[in-house]
């Protein structure tokens, strides 16, 4: 068991960077989830850990060892692809052993802990069947055995979820997190699925654009999201923003004033973004004027979406009993003040003493 | 702890161990004989054994060229080919397309007429040697005057060996025409058939024209395979008869110019022309195959 | 005649039965043509020799004369030229299923200066005919003092651009993901080569020596200029040639002869004739 520790890491192709001046601490025994869109340098981020890419600057450390330039093979870590890369020519048994035969590990005992890991994720009655006979589940399960197989310092998973199919990931989902918190291994977990991210992870480190956003537990980070990335990158569907100006106590936006709650007090006068969730706005007898522009029925609830003054567009959060406004119709937004997040107009960054 | 640089190094020197033993056969024994032909051509061989060869530069070239016998066998080369390379591929396409259905016993049929492939041009000699002589063969028996022999004889020497080559080459053109037809995207031909086309127009407006690069690459086949043929010439007609002018193909040519007439300039001329006309076939192929993928892509 | 369906017609269920009969016809009369000549090959073989002369030339022997094909194997030396058509054979075999793999890996897997460059030159071996570097090869051989000897038969072949071009198509096709894999399990290149590189293109490296068994086995100008008059290395194709020359009263037993020379390469058909396609076509298609 050990930590990653990235400090100043840097992946540079050229003149682009994959990964830009990351600074991250997985503890010992944490299920860190890397979350962003595609591109956003999270995968590179992992391979870096694994040592399948080199590091181009920083250093990055498993447990006490600067590993930037060991091996992979010399990391102990053990990584679950997102294709499985199972062996096709092997059978299950030979796949799970695989990892031990280069280890000097006596044919005997290497059988036994092959079985042991097969059983964890019950696999033992398909040991003989080749990856090409399995479902894609069992598969996937293959996969992990293969990996708990050597008891490394880290687990290091690349979206090992995106290939099966909704119901089966929602349940494979709660079988890795039981495994990862019985087994106590410090796991690296990369996905784009934000709802995997939020359900599995102690912590989430948000990346964008190769830079890390923010890292905090996810009820922290969708309740204080660091920045507008993050705020509406999370949340199905994100934040709504609402350019906005403070004159006085009043926070002014085309559609209508907002008084400023107490929460928002600390915030300077002049151009601010306001942040509201879905579920914090909602269709009344007074607030923000706008139209609607589209209903969405989705059986609990309705997502009503609404265009203000100067176009931007909110998402109103309604459950199946409320009102549902016709398309074209005017209405009134009233925001709940006392979850209004504020952001910097400039830099996107979270106000302070904001909430 | 090896550093970063050592380790791709490592990488580098295994790549290059994995290379070598290919590239110094490739550089011995195909490289540098290949260039050396160009060298060779420039000197002439001592009319006695044991003398040194002289420099004479361009001009064996140019006394190759021109020689009477260079023409004949060029002539020669180019009707072997003529008369072996359209014969083989229509062959091929036929059989191939009379195998070319779900149908008892179609294996078995697959494997007879791909079997030609495996013979060896003396097998095949050997075989239809036999089949022309003029005292064992079948000529009486078609009720033909089995004299002149046909295999010394001037007119017919050549199309002789070329039913030879034609026979052995209809595996490879019927593999090649199978192929072709697997290959072929049923949808276009489920379409053109629900559009009411008849087999004829079918045949000769759908199935040809989706073949044309099959066929085209069977012509650069047959076109390589003739020209590389002379095995049938020499067991059968024999250099013994070297002023055999109509049988007296590039390949056979250069063969004898190396083990009857140990003249390695000469040999060295005839390779580069050689080199030539295989060059730019294969060339030739290489860009209409660029075309192909260029069209695939849109 | 491509398959077609015509619709809706009230010949329809005659016709089609017309064309199944003229197609095995058709099928029936490429299978003659083609297998003729062999057939005769083997008539001959089994006849006495006064029967082979004989016209018309009989088409089903009807006094078998089995005893011509041990002969052929004993007399004459086509024994020996068996076995050394065979050893010749299994050698370039070896040699360019082994050199094949590793070029062929390297291209496919390992990142090195000069990769395209030499991609380039290994591709460009494929544009040189053996047959115009012969004649160095020959003073090269016979130089090193290789003539009538296996490696002069067999070094000149033991590399093929082909093969290489073929093995990286199909090392190409192994996931990356799979070498990642077995990099981080602690396998080295060469280890995952052997391991799970090979295995998953098997298919390929078995068309490949089809193809490499097949080409060797055939062989005809080298052999024929490297033996000499040296029966200790002939192969069985310069042997035939020989056979050929023989007096009438022998002509069954070459023909025996012959008839044995095929024969391994008639079972790699029967057996292999999947394999030996794909070779064949890898040009073709894409």
């Amino acid at each position: 068991m050990a930590r990653v520790h990235f400090a100043n890491v840097s992946k540079r192709y050229g003149d682009v960077a994959a990964v830009d001046d990351l600074s991250l601490e997985v503890a010992d025994g944490e299920l860190l989830v890397l979350l962003g869109p595609s591109g956003c340098g999270k995968t590179t981020a992992l391979r870096m850990v694994a040592g399948l890419e080199e590091v181009t600057e920083g250093s990055l450390m498993i447990g006490d060892d600067l590993v930037n330039d060991v091996d992979p093979k010399d990391r102990d870590v053990a990584m679950v692809f997102q294709s499985y890369a199972l062996y096709p020519h092997m059978s299950v048994a030979k796949n799970i052993e695989f990892p031990l035969r280069q280890r000097k590990i006596e044919t005997a005992e290497r059988k036994q802990r092959a079985l042991e890991a097969a059983t964890t994720l019950g696999l033992e009655d398909l040991m003989d069947r080749k990856p090409g006979q399995l479902s894609g589940g069992q598969r996937q399960r293959v996969a992990l055995a293969r990996a708990i197989v050597r008891d490394p310092r880290v687990f290091l998973m690349d979206e090992p979820l995106s290939n099966l199919d909704a119901k089966l990931r929602v349940q494979t989902r709660g079988d890795i997190v039981a495994l990862q918190r019985r087994l106590g291994t410090t796991t690296l977990y990369v996905t784009h699925d934000q709802v995997e991210a939020m359900t599995m992870g102690h912590r989430i480190a948000v990346m964008q654009g190769g830079r890390l956003q923010q890292v905090a537990a996810p009820q922290d980070l969708y309740e204080r999201p660091a920045n507008t990335f993050v705020a509406t990158f999370l949340g199905s569907p994100g934040m709504n923003l609402i350019p906005a100006r403070r004159q006085g106590d009043e926070l002014v936006t085309p559609s209508g004033s907002l008084v400023v709650p107490a929460e928002l007090s600390g915030i300077a006068p002049g151009e601010v973004t306001l942040g509201a969730r879905p579920e914090s706005l909602s269709l009344g007898t007074e607030g923000l004027r706008a139209t609607v522009s589209l209903v969405e029925m989705l059986g609990a609830e309705t997502q009503v979406h609404c265009k203000l003054e100067g176009g931007t567009t909110l998402v109103v959060r309604q459950g199946h009993d409320q009102v549902r406004p016709d398309l074209g119709h005017s209405v009134l937004v009233s925001v709940d003040p006392s979850s209004l997040h504020a952001f910097d107009a400039a830099t996107g960054d979270r106000i302070e003493g904001s909430q | 702890m090896r550093t970063r640089a050592t380790r791709r190094h490592k990488d580098w020197a295994l790549a290059y161990a994995l290379l070598l033993p290919g590239l110094v056969i490739f550089s011995i024994f195909t490289f540098w004989p290949f260039l050396q032909n160009f060298k060779l051509a420039l000197y002439q061989n001592p009319p006695y054994p044991g003398l040194p060869s002289t420099f004479v530069g361009l001009s064996q070239v140019g006394d190759v060229l021109s020689s009477v016998t260079f023409h004949q066998s060029l002539i020669s080369t180019l009707l072997f080919v003529v008369m072996v390379v359209p014969t083989g591929l229509l062959g091929g396409l036929v059989l191939a397309l009379a195998a070319h259905k779900a149908l008892k016993g179609m294996a078995i049929f697959q494997v007879i007429f791909s079997s030609t492939v495996v013979t060896s041009v003396a097998v095949a000699a050997v075989v239809f040697g036999t089949l022309m002589d003029p005292v064992v063969g079948l000529l009486p028996w078609l009720g033909l005057d089995p004299h002149p022999a046909i295999l010394s004889n001037p007119t017919w020497a050549l199309p002789a060996v070329a039913v030879i080559a034609i026979w052995q080459f209809l595996g490879l053109s019927f593999i090649i025409m199978t192929a072709g037809l697997q290959s072929l995207p049923e949808e276009v031909l489920e379409a053109a058939r629900l559009d009411g086309a008849r087999a004829p127009t079918m045949f000769f407006r759908v199935t040809i024209p989706l073949l044309s690069p099959t066929i085209f690459f069977g012509l650069v086949v047959g076109f390589i395979y003739a020209f590389q043929s002379f095995g049938q010439i020499d067991i059968l007609i024999g250099s013994q008869n070297a002023e055999f002018t109509h049988t007296n193909v590039l390949l056979f040519y250069i063969y004898r110019a190396l083990s009857v007439q140990n003249d390695p300039g000469l040999a060295a001329v005839l390779s580069i022309v050689l080199f030539a006309i295989l060059l730019s076939v294969t060339l030739l192929q290489f860009r209409f195959l660029e075309r192909r993928v260029h069209y695939a892509g849109n | 005649m491509p398959a077609t369906e015509q619709p809706t017609d009230v010949v329809r269920r005659r016709r089609p039965r017309a064309r199944l009969v003229a197609r095995y016809l058709l099928l029936t009369l490429g299978a003659v043509i083609v297998l003729f000549p062999v057939y005769m090959a083997l008539v001959n073989s089994l006849l006495l020799p006064s029967q082979i002369a004989h016209q018309p030339p009989p088409l089903i022997p009807t006094n078998p004369q089995w005893h011509t094909y041990p002969d052929a194997w004993t007399g004459g030396h086509l024994g020996i030229y068996l076995r050394n058509s065979a050893v010749q054979t299994v050698i370039i075999v070896a040699g360019q299923l082994v050199t094949s793999i590793l070029a062929a890996f390297a291209f496919a897997f390992l990142e090195f200066p000069l990769k395209k460059t030499l991609f380039i030159v290994f591709l460009m071996t494929l544009m040189i005919p053996f047959e115009v570097t012969v004649a160095t090869n020959l003073t090269t051989v016979s130089s090193l003092g290789w003539f009538n000897s296996f490696p002069g038969l067999t070094l000149p072949f033991l590399a093929t651009g082909f093969g290489v071009f073929l093995l990286r198509q199909a090392f190409l096709q192994i996931p990356r993901d799979l070498k990642e894999a077995a990099q981080l399990d602690g396998y080295g290149h060469l280890r995952f080569l052997w391991a799970v590189a090979i295995p998953l293109a098997r298919p390929a490296i078995a068309a490949l020596g089809v193809f490499s068994f097949l080409g060797a086995w055939n062989q005809y100008l080298w052999p024929l200029l490297v033996t000499g008059n040296d029966n200790s290395v002939r192969t069985v194709q310069i042997g035939l040639k020989q056979l050929l020359n023989t007096q009438l009263d022998q002509l069954n037993v070459s023909l025996a002869g012959t008839i044995i020379a095929i024969a391994p390469l008639i079972v790699l058909l029967v057996v292999f004739q999947k394999q030996l396609v794909r070779s064949l076509t890898a040009g073709a298609v894409k």
